[in-house]
Formats: C-alpha cells, structure tokens, sequence
C-alpha cells in the first residue's frame, strides 16, 4: 500500500521535473524568434507549447532508451528514481536563476545515474549505454549543429545578398516561424519522452509494468500536457540569454538557426539519441554567428555556458546521490516525504531569489549587459 | 531520399559498441542537406519571389513579392519543395518511433 503512496509522489516529482524542463527549454526554439521580433513573445510560448504536446506522441524510441538502456532496470528503485528526480529538478533550476541554457537531459541523466551509484554502486549503470548514447552526443552535437548552421547562414547570406533589406527581414521572419515551429515539434518528440522514460523505469521498478515494456498511454498523455504547459510558462531567464547574450541575431541567421536546431534534433531522436536540445540550439546559434561575415560571438558567455555543461552530470548526480543518501538513511515513506520537503524548501528558495532581479515578456529583449537580468531591482532604469 | 529513409528505420536504436560512427557520419550529411540546403533553397525561393515584375506599380520596402511570373513559379517551387521534405522527414520520424521495440 505504501509503495504505492510512493509510487505516486515519483509520478508527481517526474511531472514537475517534466514542467522545468519545458520552461528550461522554451527558449531553444523560441529564443531567436523573440529576439528578432518574428513572433510576439506571448505568441511565441503559446505555439511552442502547442507543438511540443503534438511532438510527444510521434516518437518513443528516446524513451525506450531512458527507461532501458542507461541503469540495470533490475536494480533500480522507486527511491532511486525519486532522488534521480530531485537531483535534475535542482539543478535545472539553480541554472535558470543564473539564465544558464544548460540541458535538462543531462540533469535527468545525471540525477538517476548519480541516485543509482549510491544506492548500487558502480556496477548499476549501464558505462557503455552512457558512453555511447549520452556522452559521444553531447560532445559531437552542439559541434555538428554549429556547422550545420554556419554553413546554412553563409549560404542564406550569399544567396539573399541583392534583396532590399525590408522584404528579406520581412520574409525570412516567416521562414523563422515555420523552423521554429518544426524546433518546438523536434523539442517534444525528443524531450517530453525523457520523462515518459523516467516514470516507465519507476512503473518497471515498482513491478507495475513488465521490464522492457511499452510507455503506458496515460504515461504519454500526462508528460504531454506537462511539458507543454512549462513551456508556455516561459523561461525568460534562458530565451534571454540565448536571444540576446550569445549572437545579435538578425532574421536570416535565427532562420538558419532553427533549421539546422530542427535537423540536428529530429535526426537524433530517430537513431534513439537522447541528446540535449539545448546544446543543439546553443550550437546553431553560435554557427549563425559565425556564418555571418561581420557578426559577433560573445565567446565569454558561450565559455560559461560550455562550463555549465560539463559540470552538470556530476553535480546533478551529486544531488541525486545526497538526496538518496537522505532518503535511504530514514527510511520509507518518510524518508521520501523528508526528500519531498526539502525539494519543496530549496525550490521555494530559489524562485524567491529569481525575484530580485526578473526577467519577463517585457524585458527580455533589452540591450545585453553581461547578466541574464537586465538589471537589478531598485537600480534604474 | 526512400532508399535512404528505409535503412535508417531499419537500424532503429538496435546499435551496440561504444560509438557509433555510422549514424553519426548520416546525421551530418542528412543534417547538411536538410539543416543547410533546405534553408538555402528557402531563400532561393524567397529571392525568386522579390523579383520586380512588369506588373507592379508600386514595391514598398518590406514587400517581398515582387510580381514576376517566372519569379513566382521558381519560388513557388522552392518552397514545395522545402514543404515535403519537412513532411517527408515527420513522417520518418513517426513511423520509426512508434514501429521499433
């Protein structure tokens, strides 16, 4: 009966985890379309929510590999998932306050693989399924999506060199939304699915589905509308950074930006690749700049974000081993509820913070000042 | 393009070793031709499209049809083009996820 208590809070906790990795996210289909003002930012979150819910029923095959091929399913527990869970939440959220578009995948991962080594040790993680399906793409993809995308907006540029600057704005800000449109659908195909995994791995732990099963229909349907609707909260933090700090982005590059995004990630998703779209986005953006003869890179920023990504498996699996230890050390249901509260107490911390200096629809697009806010409460203007 | 789609859905997920080059070598080609070609051809279509015709009195600046016949048939072209390949590739993406395991 308790397990089954417990069972639900995992589903719970995945759904939240489901609901910032929609707003961690939004901006890497939409970042470059605000920012060029192709699309309102209210519209733009509303389409792109729309589309990640029809992207999250056209795949399963991310999920399959999440919920199968990373930990021994044999050893995992409804706790491990919990801990793995709170780890990811964590971290994504500490990266948000600080604006940093780091990859929620990579939070999930390393959460569940860092609960899992403390609850079983090393020989539970599945090396070779990490290696080969998590690693080698997220150090190849963000390189792949740059040179898709240097090379799309050199061709763009040379290609549309003779047109009177108005028609080509005008007509490349349409080009924008379809390709942003097609990011949004690839986000859904790819990202909704990594929760369908984590919540069929606690299924398959708790004994309610067989290991190596299918994601429950009731499964798909609930991380659909999760990350659709965290994504339409927005993560301002992040569109900013990415519409506004990497590249000024003008509607020929944000187009070749999102096309390169869109094909990176749809290709992936049909070879099982769970990668980050937030690395992909990241790459195209820093190709559109470099495809572009005359446009700036702000390599600084660029080198914090590359930062951000190397530490975010340990430090995600850091949190999730603590919080297993937590759990684990009392026990039960309550040591799980312990873990719940102090999740709780560390997200309400952390949204409070974000308070002081906010970034929303109306500021996203102010000049860049080396902060993911552009500027602090109480200093003008 | 069909020979090229069924050999993917036919390798699916079902890869072992440490790395896999070969889907790597694929997602940089298709991802050049898909990712890059099909943006360049967008704004071929897009240049076609602002091509001054006979037609037309009067072009403001963020007008970007510009009335040539031709330049209306080129463009029209691209962009169907640019349509179904997008569609073709949705339609991959749909029929191997849901098919493998």
């Amino acid at each position: 009966m308790s397990n089954d208590v417990v069972l639900a809070l995992v589903i719970i906790t995945g759904l939240s985890f489901d609901f910032t990795n929609g707003f961690h996210d939004t901006a890497n289909a939409m970042a470059t379309s605000i920012a060029t003002k192709a699309l309102g930012p209210r519209t733009a979150v509303g389409l792109s929510a729309v589309l990640n819910l029809v992207g999250a029923f056209l795949s399963l095959s991310v999920a399959a590999t999440i919920a199968n091929g990373l930990v021994s399913t044999g050893l995992v527990t409804l706790t491990v998932v919990f801990a793995g869970l709170t780890g990811a939440i964590i971290w994504n959220l500490i990266t948000w306050l600080f604006g940093i578009p780091s990859s929620s995948s990579h939070a999930l991962i390393g959460g569940v693989m860092g609960a899992t080594l403390a609850a079983a040790g090393s020989h539970a993680v599945k090396w070779q399924g990490l290696v080969s399906k998590v690693i080698i793409p997220a150090v190849l993809s963000p390189f792949i999506a740059a040179l898709v995308a240097t090379v799309g907006t050199y061709l763009v540029y040379r290609i549309s060199g003779s047109m009177r600057e108005g028609s080509r704005r005008h007509g490349f800000r349409i080009g924008q939304v379809g390709s942003a449109s097609l990011v949004s659908l690839a986000h859904g195909t790819n990202d909704a699915q990594k929760t369908m995994g984590i919540i069929t791995l606690a299924l398959i732990a708790n004994g309610t589905v067989a290991a190596g099963a299918r994601t429950p229909l009731w499964v798909i349907v609930l991380c659909a509308l999760t990350i659709a609707a965290g994504t339409y909260a927005g993560g301002w933090r992040v569109i900013r950074t990415l519409g506004k700090g990497l590249v000024e982005i003008d509607p020929p590059q944000g187009f070749a930006a999102e096309s390169s995004s869109a094909a990176v990630i749809l290709l992936s998703t049909h070879f099982g690749y769970s990668l980050s779209t937030t690395q992909v986005a990241t790459g195209s953006i820093l190709g559109c700049g470099l495809g572009k003869k005359g446009a700036q890179v702000r390599w600084n920023v660029a080198g914090r974000m590359g930062v951000a990504w190397i530490i975010t498996l340990p430090l995600a699996g850091l949190i999730g081993a603590i919080s297993y230890f937590i759990a684990s050390g009392v026990g039960g249901t309550a040591g799980i509820l312990l873990d719940l509260v102090l999740l709780i107490a560390i997200s309400a911390a952390i949204y409070w913070r974000s308070r002081s200096t906010r970034v929303n629809r109306k500021n996203v697009n102010s000049a860049w000042t080396g902060m993911a806010a552009p500027s602090r409460a109480g200093v003008a203007p | 393009m069909d020979r090229y789609g069924g050999s993917v859905a036919g390798r699916g997920c079902s890869v072992n070793g440490w790395i896999n080059l070969r889907a790597i070598w694929e997602i940089v080609v298709v991802g050049l031709v898909a990712g890059a070609g099909l943006p360049a051809l967008f704004a071929i279509g897009l240049r076609a499209l602002g091509t001054p015709g006979k037609g037309r009195v009067k072009v403001s600046d963020d007008d970007f049809i510009g009335g040539s016949r031709a330049g209306i048939a080129i463009a029209a072209t691209c962009f169907a083009v640019v349509l179904a390949a997008i569609g073709f590739g949705i339609y991959i993406i749909v029929i191997s996820g849901h098919g493998a395991k």
